[in-house]
This record gives structure tokens, C-alpha cells and sequence, in this order.
């Protein structure tokens, strides 16, 4: 089975990177710079699956990555605009991040309420909040500038694709690389998966099941944090009413798609990348002439796609959503 | 010598049933004890409570002389804890290496040491005379393996108390002597030992010392000098219990289920049953005897929808089925008692009296059309709770909250009730006290004398000379041998199920 999907996902590795080829001997530099402007798109995408891997690998179900991603953005935004300094709007961001999660933990470890419940109580939250206290016309000191990496960025293709972005970018592949690391090779991830899976198995073997569950909760939401940051501090650098336009649901389905591997939902979120990034340059070279609206559906569409192809096929952690109880069973 | 456990005036109250009640209890170094009692007596809710699982409303428990935390599990292993818990803390999708060394991973850096790990396990499983396959996932093992990991796990770091919550309910009897020796070498070397088991011989084996638990309360302590298996079962149950079966005549019938040239793979998908014949009659009990992963499980599974067949045919009743899902094997008139009743034969989350009609939910009289009927439901529940004895104080709590022996009550309460032509039993008896084992084995009797045609698998080759009238011995994925069971020779299959004779 295990052999199989891995099987599965080197064919389409192959095939994109055959696809790749022939477009790049086609048109080096258009190529290059819808690659680019893919990781851009796939980044925050990314990032927000990370959140729900975290959260569902541990237990608990989050559908407020999109209440998190909002206000996060939204408090990286004024943060960075009152104190004139765009890294204290990321780290402000960021703890807010950590607070929306440990308010998911308060409800569905501690006071295990259901946890679609607490979820959907952050978005409304997150969407109450920033409602609120929008106002219109502010504009950032400054953004996350595209910082090459020495060497790297003379890279063929590579260098223009994953060695010239600003700071936040390069954090993002960073925690995304480690969380994969961590989840599969530390003693940290086999007790969190152990969690997620049996949460019983691991209370017996001497592993806190709420420690656990809070920590990696709210390890969940410092990385919505960076998330919301690179949004509005690096990638679009204003900020307005629904900003994160669903990015945190569309996370949900590519988590499920990468099936909540780390590798695998960034390779997901690079496939709606690269679609996005394709269609608007097809777009303005007018080869085809799709209304812009029509992408703009584009990753709505593609998320109910890959639900319905993924569907059925895979196994969330078994133990997901519901609160331990200690000594049942 | 202090003592090396110290209970004291333990109880624990849970809603409609004191599991515990005002208990006080002892364990040495070095000292065997068997903690025996009925399903639901409160024998797990004490231990668990040793273990930090389970919090005592009232008492206390001292660990080498220093009172527990509740909770604190990680701390009472540290002290030289360990505990096989009746219920597999195992994780289904994790492999055997990774069960065993969660919670105190080697480390390479800030990485597992998955070598090092595996070879601590292979020597662990060599001094121990268990086997294991570092790399095989649970959920693909039979449960007598996944029974090994869980002991395994406990052994691993050297512990100074033992706790054992009937590891032995899935074992072969080889397996069974390999671990009662284990047991008493740990003994030996100072380990103090606390056993819980519903195998008297076991009890009769191993033990210095028996604690009888009945209804949460300690009702006596004894040794196995001083009385037998019978005065054993007396103390627990509270009356005399019929250790013996008393098997009539069986009036056997036309031919029911007939299975020919059957093959099934396992879930390696290897060929694990290579081509089985035999045919079950109408009013008799058939004994499928075999050392445990000789095909008995697929092969079971196979017949009841629950495994795809490679090849053969299962003719029910003179017709033909195809490869059926377990729906349809019930549909032509299979009912089925699972070996891994957690798996395969609860829903824990639901009620107990859903469960008790979880094979007939959409049938009259508990459901009408589309909508179920609560009232009959509720009052099939109680009838059952009443005639199988299941202890607990509601019908309408989750099976979750039931001991392990009343849950398996439960499934044999359903799959009994429903009177099919043929009931397939899998361990029907697995982890019940000896009071309802008697009772189970009277109701598998009478299902026989009222025609249906019973298959029981068992891997205690008493069960199966007690009960059947014709023993199947299985070895190497085939039936080596059907003898009847009058007169059949004891040791003579032992030689048969080890694959010596021919
Ligand atoms: N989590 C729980 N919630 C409610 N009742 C419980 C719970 N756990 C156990 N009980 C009840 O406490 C009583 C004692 O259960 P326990 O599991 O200790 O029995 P046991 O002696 O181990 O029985 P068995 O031999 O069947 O394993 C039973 O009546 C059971 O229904
Ligand atoms: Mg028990």
C-alpha cells in the first residue's frame, strides 16, 4: 500500500518534471517566472496545511486555520504600521497565532467540547475582530524585500524559483523541512503521532496526552502566525475585509491530500501553485482567453477536485477530534 | 522487608457501580500474586490505579514506600513499573519497534535510533523467548503477537513490579508455559509480581498468593496449598461451579455449510490457507483445534465475508455463495463471534443495547421500516443483561465502559440470540470468568441441540474436547485430521496440531 502511493507520487513527480523540461526549452525565462510566482502562491498555502498537520497529527481537529491566518495577517499589519517595524508586526502576529490556539486547546482538551465547535467559534472570532477594528488607508513602513541567497540564487532556474524571496519565504521552507523531520524521526513526533492515533497507548507509556496536545497546538499557531505574516508583509503588503479569502480551508484539503505528511502537502500546495501561476500567465499572454473571474474560482474548484479524488483513499490519524479520557479502556 | 506495593483503603466510585471498595492489599519482592475474581469484580480499575490511570476517590497507594501521583505514569514507570494491560496500548498503524520504545526513545542527536532500537529489541525478544518482528505494523499482526509486544513493552526497562492484566487470554498454552516461566524467574531474581487471569491452572501454577475480588470488594486471600482449581472458582463466583461439561448425544443432521478446496491469503498476502475441505452438520459442534496463525483466523474470516477468498467454495444450506462482505454471509445465515471483539465485534462508542442488535438493527422488531423501535430495543437489552449476566448498572451506558469480559458477553449474547443455521465461534470464552464460561459453553450446547450447526474455534484444546463431536485439527494452513471427539486422544492431537504426526 505504502509502496504503492509512494510509487504513485514519484510518477507525478516525473511527469512534472518532464512537463517542466520541455516548457523551459520552449521559453527559459517565462517558465522560470511562473515557477516563481508559483512558490509565492503555494507558500501561505502551505504554511496553513502545516497548521492543520500539526493539530490533526496530535489529536484534535482545527478548522479555525482560517480565523487564525485573518487575524494574524490583520495584527501584522496595524503591529507593524504603529510600531513602524515590520519584524515586531511578525512577532506580535505570531503570538497571536499562539493565543487562537491555545484558546482551540482550552476548549477541546481541557474542556473537550467538540472541536468543530471550537473551531468555528476562532473563525467567527478572528472575523468579528478584524471587522471591527478595520480602517481603511493605512500603508506598511516597509515590506519583507526579496533577499537572494548568495551563491544559490545563480542556480539555473532554481536560483530564480526557491533562492530569491524575502525572509519570511525562507522561514517557511525551514519550519516546513523540519516539521517533516521532526513528525518522522524524532522521539517528539512518534509521541505526537502516537497521540493523534492512540492517544490511550501513549498515556500508558508515560506520555502526557494534553501536554502533548498543547504544545503541538500551539506550536500549530505560531506557524499560522508566520503565515498571516508573509501574506500581508511579504507577499501583498495591504490588508482588507476577508484577506485570507478561504486560504485556511483550501489548507484543510491539501493536508488531506498530502495526507497529513508535511512533504506531501507542500507538494500539494505547489500543484495549486503552479495551476494558478500558469493560468494568469496564460492569461496575460492571451494565448487563451478565459475571463479573469475564472481564475479566480480556480482554487476553489481545484480544492473540491482533489477532496473528491482523495476521498475515501485516505486514513486520518484514528483518534482525531475526539477528547481522552484517561483509564477508558 | 517493606513492601513493594502498599494498597490502603482503596475505592473508586463509578456511576451506578462501586468498582472499588475500601481494598487494601500488599505485594513483596519477589512474590506472586494472583488477583482472581468475576467479570467486572474491579480487578483492572485497582490496577490501573496503580498505574496512575485511574483516580481513587478515596485511599492510597505507595510505591516502594513513596505514595503515587495520579497521573504521574511517566514518574511510576520511572520507580520500575510495568504493566500489560488487558486492552493492547498499542498503536495500529505504528510498527512493533515503535510500540515498544514510544515514551523512552533511544536517540542519535535529536533522532530516534531506529537501529538501535531494533537491535535492543531482538536481544529483548531473545532473553524473553518472544518472538517479535521489529518492522511489522500492529495492525497486521494476529492478536497472540500483538499480546507479545505489550508484554515485551513492559519487560523492557527492568522493572521491580510487574503488573499483569490477563496477558495470557490470547496466548498458546506454548506460549503460556514460556510466559508463566518468565514469570517465575522475574520472581526469583526479585521481581514482585501481580497477576490477573481467569485460568485457574495458571493461578494454580505460578502463584504464592490469590486475592479474590467480588463486586469491588476484597473477599479473601488464599494460596494454592491450601485449595484446588474448584475451591478457587467457589471463592470467586460465590458458589460451586461446574468446571466439567456435560456434553449429551449429539443428534446430527443433513450437512449445513460445506467448504471445499478453500484458500485464503493473509493480510501479507501470503497463501496462509491452502486448500481446506470439511463439511458442518445440522445439530453438531465441530472443534477446530490448531496452534494459533495456522490459518484458523483467515480461514474463519474468509467464511464469514470478512477476507476475500482466493479459491474454493462455501456452499450454506445446498447453495453456492460467491465471495460475500460480511452483510451477505449474515444474510445467508452465518452468525459469528469474532476473536478481536474490540475490533471486530463492538462499537464501543455506542450503547450497550445497540450493540446487542447491531446484526438485526434493521429488522423487526427493532426497527420499522426506517425508524427503530427504542422501546423493543431497550427491552431486548435488558432481557440479554439479565440471562448472560453482564454487569453493569445501565444498558444504556457505551460498551466502553464495561470490563473486558463483559464486553465479550455482550458479542456472544448477540451473535447467540439471533438463531441461525450456523454460529461460528472464535474464542467465544476469551477473558471470561469461570462462572460464564460455564454458562457460554451451556448456551453453545443448547444452540446445538436446537439445530444449529456450530463451528468453534479455540486455541484451548480443552474447550475443544469438552464442547465438540467432531475435532478438525488445522496446521500449516490445512486440516490434517476430523476425529471424533469420542475417545479422541489428548496427546495424540497435541502431536497432530504441532505438525509431528500424519
Ligand atoms: N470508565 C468506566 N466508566 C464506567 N464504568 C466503568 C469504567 N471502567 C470500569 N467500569 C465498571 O467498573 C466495574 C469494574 O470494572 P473492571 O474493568 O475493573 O473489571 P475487571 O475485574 O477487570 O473485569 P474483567 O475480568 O471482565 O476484565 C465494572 O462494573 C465496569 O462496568
Ligand atoms: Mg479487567
Amino acid at each position: 500500500m505504502i509502496t504503492l502511493i509512494k510509487r504513485r507520487g514519484s510518477y507525478y513527480f516525473l511527469a512534472v518534471t518532464l512537463a517542466t523540461l520541455y516548457l523551459y526549452s520552449q521559453s527559459a525565462n517565462i517558465t522560470t517566472s511562473v515557477f516563481s510566482i508559483a512558490v509565492t502562491f503555494a507558500m501561505p498555502l502551505a504554511l496553513a496545511a502545516m497548521v492543520g498537520i500539526m493539530c490533526e497529527r496530535t489529536g484534535i481537529v482545527n478548522i479555525g486555520i482560517e480565523g487564525t491566518l485573518l487575524l494574524s495577517s490583520f495584527v501584522a499589519f496595524y503591529v507593524a504600521i504603529a510600531a513602524k517595524s515590520i519584524v515586531i508586526g511578525f512577532l506580535v502576529a505570531m503570538a497571536t497565532g499562539v493565543a487562537m490556539s491555545l484558546l482551540l486547546a482550552l476548549m477541546s482538551v481541557t474542556w473537550k467540547m467538540d472541536q468543530i465547535i471550537a473551531g468555528t467559534i476562532l473563525n467567527i472570532l478572528a472575523t468579528g475582530l478584524t471587522s471591527f477594528f478595520y480602517i481603511q488607508g493605512n500603508m506598511l513602513p516597509n515590506m519583507f524585500r526579496q533577499k537572494p541567497i548568495p551563491g544559490l540564487s545563480n542556480l539555473p532556474f532554481f536560483g530564480d524559483v526557491l533562492f530569491k524571496h524575502g525572509l519570511l519565504m525562507y522561514i517557511g521552507f525551514v519550519v516546513i523541512i523540519t516539521l517533516y523531520y521532526g513528525l518522522f524521526h524524532t522521539p517528539w513526533g512518534l509521541r505526537t503521532r502516537a497521540v493523534g492515533e492512540h492517544p490511550s497507548s501513549a498515556d500508558t507509556a508515560g506520555v502526557s496526552v494534553s501536554r502533548m496536545r498543547y504544545v503541538n497546538v500551539a506550536i500549530a499557531g505560531a506557524i499560522g502566525g508566520l503565515c498571516g505574516s508573509y501574506l500581508v508583509l511579504e507577499l501583498v503588503g495591504s490588508w482588507n475585509r476577508g484577506f485570507t479569502a478561504g486560504k485556511g480551508f483550501t489548507a484543510l484539503a491539501l493536508m488531506i491530500f498530502g495526507r497529513w505528511n508535511p512533504m506531501g502537502a507542500l507538494a500539494a500546495a505547489m500543484f495549486f501553485g503552479l495551476a494558478q501561476a500558469g493560468a494568469n500567465q496564460l492569461m496575460i499572454n492571451g494565448t487563451v482567453n478565459i475571463p479573469p473571474q475564472f481564475v479566480g474560482i480556480l482554487p476553489y474548484v481545484m480544492t473540491i477536485i482533489v477532496l473528491a479524488i482523495s476521498a475515501g483513499k485516505v486514513r486520518p490519524p484514528a483518534a482525531e477530534g475526539q477528547p481522552y479520557e484517561k483509564g477508558q479502556s | 522487608m517493606s513492601a513493594l506495593l502498599e494498597i490502603t483503603g482503596v475505592s473508586k466510585q463509578y456511576p451506578g457501580v462501586l468498582a472499588n471498595d475500601n481494598i487494601s492489599l500488599t505485594v513483596s519482592a519477589g512474590e506472586v500474586v494472583a488477583l482472581l475474581g468475576e467479570n467486572g469484580a474491579g480487578k483492572s480499575t485497582l490496577l490501573k490505579a496503580v498505574f496512575g490511570l485511574v483516580k481513587p476517590d478515596s485511599g492510597e497507594i505507595k510505591i516502594g514506600g513513596e505514595p503515587i501521583v495520579f497521573g504521574d505514569t511517566a514518574g511510576i514507570i520511572s520507580r520500575g513499573v510495568g504493566m500489560v494491560h488487558q486492552h493492547f496500548q498499542l498503536v495500529p498503524v505504528m510498527t512493533v519497534a515503535e510500540n515498544i520504545i514510544l515514551g523512552d526513545e533511544p536517540k542519535r542527536g535529536l533522532f530516534i535510533n531506529m537501529k538501535a532500537a531494533r537491535a535492543e529489541i531482538i536481544a529483548l525478544s531473545k532473553r524473553y523467548g518472544l518472538e517479535v518482528d521489529p518492522d511489522a505494523v500492529i495492525e497486521d499482526l494476529p492478536v497472540g503477537m500483538q499480546q507479545r509486544v505489550e508484554i515485551l513493552k513492559a519487560l523492557r526497562k527492568d522493572v521491580k513490579l510487574l503488573i499483569l492484566d490477563e496477558p495470557t487470554a490470547v496466548l498458546t498454552p506454548q506460549e503460556i508455559d514460556e510466559l508463566l516461566s518468565v514469570v517465575r524467574n522475574l520472581a526469583k531474581s526479585g521481581v514482585g509480581i501481580v497477576l490477573i487471569t481467569h485460568k485457574l491452572h495458571e493461578v494454580m501454577a505460578v502463584a504464592d498468593r490469590v486475592v479474590v475480588l467480588r463486586g469491588g470488594k476484597l473477599i479473601g486471600t488464599t494460596s494454592p496449598k491450601e485449595t484446588n482449581e474448584a475451591g478457587l472458582a467457589q471463592m470467586m463466583v460465590g458458589r460451586s461451579v461446574v468446571l466439567q461439561v456435560n456434553r449429551t448425544e449429539a443428534k446430527r443432521g443433513g450437512v449445513v455449510l460445506e467448504v471445499k478446496g478453500l484458500q485464503v491469503r493473509d493480510d501479507r498476502k501470503i497463501l496462509s490457507v491452502k486448500g481446506v475441505d470439511f463439511s458442518l452438520h445440522k445439530g453438531e459442534i465441530l472443534g477446530i483445534a490448531g496452534v494459533e496463525g495456522n490459518g484458523q483466523r483467515e480461514f474463519v474470516e474468509a467464511i464469514c465475508g470478512m477476507r476475500h477468498r482466493e479459491a474454493g467454495e462455501v456452499i450454506i444450506n445446498g447453495v453456492a455463495t460467491k465471495d460475500l462482505d460480511p452483510h451477505g454471509a449474515h444474510e445467508a445465515g452465518i452468525s459469528h463471534v469474532p476473536e478481536d471483539r474490540e475490533k471486530h465485534g463492538l462499537v464501543s462508542s455506542y450503547s450497550i443495547a445497540d450493540n446487542l442488535i447491531l446484526n438485526q438493527f434493521d429488522q423487526e422488531p427493532f426497527a420499522k421500516g426506517w425508524i427503530r423501535n427504542l422501546g423493543e430495543i431497550s427491552k431486548n437489552a435488558l432481557g440479554m443483561v439479565e440471562k448472560f449476566d453482564i454487569r453493569t448498572p445501565s444498558a444504556s451506558n457505551t460498551a466502553s465502559s464495561l470490563s473486558g469480559g463483559n464486553k465479550q458477553k455482550v458479542v456472544v449474547a448477540r451473535e447467540l440470540s439471533e438463531e441461525l443455521p450456523v454460529l461460528i465461534a472464535a474464542q467465544p470464552t476469551r477473558g471470561v470468568d469461570v462462572g460464564s464460561i460455564e454458562f457460554i459453553h451451556n448456551q453453545l450446547l443448547s444452540a446445538r441441540d436446537k439445530g444449529a450447526a456450530v463451528l468453534l474455534v479455540s486455541a484451548e484444546l480443552d474447550e475443544i474436547l469438552s464442547l465438540s463431536d467432531r475435532i478438525a485439527v488445522m496446521s500449516g494452513g490445512k486440516i490434517v485430521a476430523i476425529v471424533d471427539s469420542k475417545g479422541a486422544d489428548r496427546n495424540y492431537i497435541g502431536r497432530l496440531m504441532a505438525g509431528l504426526d500424519k
